[in-house]
């Protein structure tokens, strides 16, 4: 008993849960956004309109590229510093740089979200597309009723991968001054000396985090697998 | 107009409406385009003492961009190097018939591609400083290599096994049946038929190597190409919105010389393997034509 | 056949690489090894103008630099013999622990915490804490002005907490890597007021780019003695710094780095420091 307390002595006056709590909001939104931007982006890619497939494709070819820890100190000095684009977050600081980075972590995302949509697409058997062309369904209607249903269901794993990155890369948002895990971790190891100690405690709650998502989409994969 | 099954051929009225989406289009991006270039300019951030450093003068990119794009890529290099064959063993491990093996082999994998980069770097690096007698200016580099090795190698490690898995049952049989033991089925049939397979998700593995050293820069002082963004921006008056442009702009550079060079590479080896037949790519729709060819693994951004 | 072409030209250009990067590496590993071999590795900031700066053509200049070249010159290092490398703040305890540098001089200012870690030599220079904002900008008159306001500074810096649980709690404060991200901000007016050590300020404002742009506040919220940080324990050291830092002020090289170097920022130094007297 005493010895555990001398040993966990370190955590008091850390909001440990507290920052977990912070990775695991900025992992929600910007997973619903990046979800949303990069079905749009996907329908893009695979569309009539020569302009939108060329953006398409030159948007994920850029955003994929660059490291996310400049898309985010770019979207905190050229948007916010500069532009002062707060998104709604007025003059606190907290929640704007908050917003910031779920904004510039679900661009981000997105780019892989359209990848792996696309494939999914890919392996959507031709027929469908030309039986729902034959009923005369409209580019959209083939996209929305037939193939993405489809698609979807393909890639849930895929997708899968890309939510448990995205969860392990809000840690970059720490860049702008986001306290989430990640920040709270280095403002620890500064400042404490059980290192081994902090390091294991942090890679745990992620593994929290990561290995559940991986588990539950992987059973939900197989059961939503289109059987062919 | 290219022939895609997901939309007919376009009449009059789709060419129609496709020019009123494109106009729109065009006028959206323009719109956004033209209110960032009008605030920036507002802002004195299109100022020219601001970016006209890097284009009078060769000295920023001597002294600051270069040095820190070498310490990019030699950390890249070096995580690439140690990352690939520890990944194929771990691979390959995993598909392992013994339990012992396969078992260990899994939990490996699953942790560390279950932790950010970014705790495992600033793990390695407070490590070495306190258990290990690595000097101080290559401290750094040895803590981004380390933190990049375990991650991407458990990547690597299950793109192996999918690549490794992706190929027909029949040419296991088939060595089986003339008498190979399981290294050699494994060495002379499955990696090199795998290897164009999994060509694809490697590059995007590297892609993905080259962004997350920066993350050494963020946290580390790994003096890499992003870190340089400090000292010369404190010389040059605070023109952080220029440095930050003009870093994008090298990475953008820089990853995509490395698709282009892999997609060459890529066609050259599927041009090479003609003759030996290998049926790859038709993915979960089986034996029926599909919209497209469905690549063995989909890159998810599993990193910065 | 092809493949193995192309694996063997693979090969090839891996190993090629690997040498030629570990030469590389191995020559800097020499000149580094701090103390043997003739070589002196100091420990300073490469992106504080007026402190320590690393500058366009690959050189470093500032007070801290200057006063680190005088005190190895006293030791019997020439210039061309030091090693400069960069010491984050964080990083300070940790380098001179492990002996990654001789000493530090990097707007290093002593306080208990860190005594308990590191002894100081000096201190060189008496600094205090404050804020830079716009040169238009007269609502901050004291630093009870500043709450409310949107204040800036670098992650880890006890300048930003100090201000937030000390002086103006209500401030707002955004947490950068660097202070150019702040001046960014300053400039846009996004930000009010970036706090750190006056003499950090001072080399900013001084720039060529911001002349004009920004001011001092002066307020002096805290005595920010800048010493140099040593080895806990190597009183010879200490002693042979100490009164090179003496020598230095007397022969009035200390004027002449503090008039070249804060002269254009026309900061209001404080007078040569006394060995030994810290001011709380």
């Amino acid at each position: 008993m005493e010895a555990r307390e001398i040993v966990f002595d370190f955590l008091e006056g850390y909001d440990l849960l507290g920052a977990f709590w912070v990775t695991v909001k900025l992992t929600v939104y910007s997973a619903l956004g990046a979800l949303i931007w990069g079905t749009l982006l996907a329908g893009m890619r695979v569309g009539p309109v020569p302009l939108m497939r060329g953006f398409g494709t030159a948007y994920v070819n850029i955003v994929r590229n660059i490291p996310l820890t400049v898309i985010i100190v770019f979207a905190s000095l050229g948007l916010f510093q500069t532009l002062q684009v707060t998104l709604g977050g007025g003059d606190n600081f907290e929640t704007v740089n908050f917003r910031l980075a779920v904004l510039s972590l679900a661009l981000y995302t997105a780019a892989f979200v359209c990848e792996a949509l696309r494939s999914g697409i890919n392996t959507v058997p031709a027929g469908q597309a030309e039986a729902a062309r034959a009923l005369g369904l409209s580019f959209t209607q083939v996209l929305r009723l037939i193939i993405l249903p489809q698609a979807f269901r393909s890639v849930v794993n895929p997708l899968a991968n890309v939510l448990i990155a995205l969860t392990k890369n809000t840690t970059v948002a720490a860049a702008i001054g986001v306290v989430e895990a990640a920040y709270l971790m280095k403002d620890m190891i500064e400042a404490e000396a059980q290192l081994i100690l902090i390091s294991a405690i942090f890679a745990f709650g992620f593994i929290c985090l990561t290995l559940p998502t991986g588990l539950v989409l992987g059973w939900v994969s197989k059961k939503v697998a289109v059987k062919r | 107009m290219t022939t895609s099954v997901l939309f007919d051929a376009q009449g009059p009225r789709a060419k129609q409406r496709n020019i009123l989406y494109t106009v729109f289009f065009v006028v959206a991006i323009a719109a956004v385009g033209w209110w960032v270039y009008t605030s920036l300019d507002e802002k004195h951030q299109l100022d020219w003492v601001k970016w006209e450093p890097f284009f009078t003068s060769s000295q920023p990119w001597v002294t600051y961009l270069w040095p820190g794009l070498q310490n990019t890529l030699k950390a890249a290099f070096f995580a690439l190097l140690i990352a690939l064959p520890l990944g194929a063993l771990f691979g390959i491990g995993r598909l392992s018939d013994h339990r012992r093996v396969r078992v260990p082999s899994g939990v490996v994998v699953e942790f560390f591609r279950a932790i950010p980069v970014l705790i495992l770097m600033i793990t390695a690096n407070a490590a070495y400083s306190e258990f290990t007698d690595i000097a101080s200016d290559v401290r750094p580099l040895y803590a981004v290599v380390t933190g990049l090795v375990l991650y991407n190698a458990s990547v690597l490690a299950e793109i192996v096994r999918a690549g490794i898995q992706s190929l027909p049952q029949g040419q296991t049989d088939a060595a089986k049946a003339i008498g190979m033991r399981k290294g050699q089925t494994m060495r002379y049939v499955l990696l090199p038929q795998s290897v164009t397979a999994m060509l694809p998700a490697i590059v995007s593995q590297i892609v993905v190597i080259v962004k997350d050293t920066a993350l050494g820069g963020a946290v580390l002082t790994f003096p890499e190409l992003l870190a340089s963004v400090r000292p010369m921006s404190a010389n040059y008056g605070a023109n952080t919105i220029a440095c930050f442009t003009i870093i994008a702009l090298i990475f953008v550079v820089v990853n995509f010389a490395i698709t282009s060079f892999a997609s060459w590479l890529e066609r050259r080896l599927r041009r090479a393997k003609k003759s030996t037949g290998a049926t790859l790519g038709t993915g979960p729709g089986g034996g029926l034509d599909t919209i497209g060819t469905a690549p063995l693994v989909i890159e998810d951004g599993r990193a910065t | 056949m092809q493949l193995r072409k192309v694996t063997a030209a693979s090969a090839a250009v891996l190993a090629l690489a690997l040498t030629a990067t570990a030469c590389g590496s191995e020559d800097k590993d020499d000149a580094a090894g701090s103390g043997g071999g003739g070589k002196i590795t100091i420990g300073i900031k490469i992106d504080q103008p007026g402190l320590g700066l690393k500058t366009p053509d690959g050189k470093f200049a500032g007070f801290d630099v200057d006063v680190a070249t005088y005190i190895a010159k006293e030791l019997g290092f020439d210039a061309k013999n030091i090693e400069f490398v960069e010491t984050k703040s964080a990083d300070r305890e940790t380098a001179i622990e492990r002996g990654d540098v001789k000493f530090i001089a990097a707007t290093y200012s002593i306080n208990d915490e860190r005594l308990q870690k590191v002894d100081f030599a000096g201190p060189y220079l008496l600094a205090h804490q404050d804020v830079l904002v716009r040169a238009d900008d007269n609502t901050i008159k004291s630093p009870e002005d500043l709450n409310n306001k949107k204040l800036c500074s670098v992650t880890g810096s006890t300048s930003a907490k100090n201000v937030k649980e000390k002086l103006a709690p209500k401030a707002q404060l955004q947490n950068y890597g660097g202070y150019s991200e702040c001046l960014t901000g300053l400039e846009n007016k996004a930000i009010d007021a970036l706090t750190t050590d006056d003499s950090i300020l001072a080399g900013y404002a001084a720039q060529e780019a911001h002349k004009g742009k920004f001011k001092l506040a002066g307020f002096k919220m805290t005595n920010e003695n800048y010493g140099i940080g040593l080895k806990k324990g190597d009183a010879d050291l200490k002693k042979k710094v100490d009164a090179a830092l003496t020598k230095m002020v007397s022969d009035g090289s200390w004027d002449k780095a503090v008039e070249a170097n804060f002269g254009p920022a026309n900061y209001k130094n404080e007078k040569a420091p006394e060995i030994g007297n810290v001011v709380k």
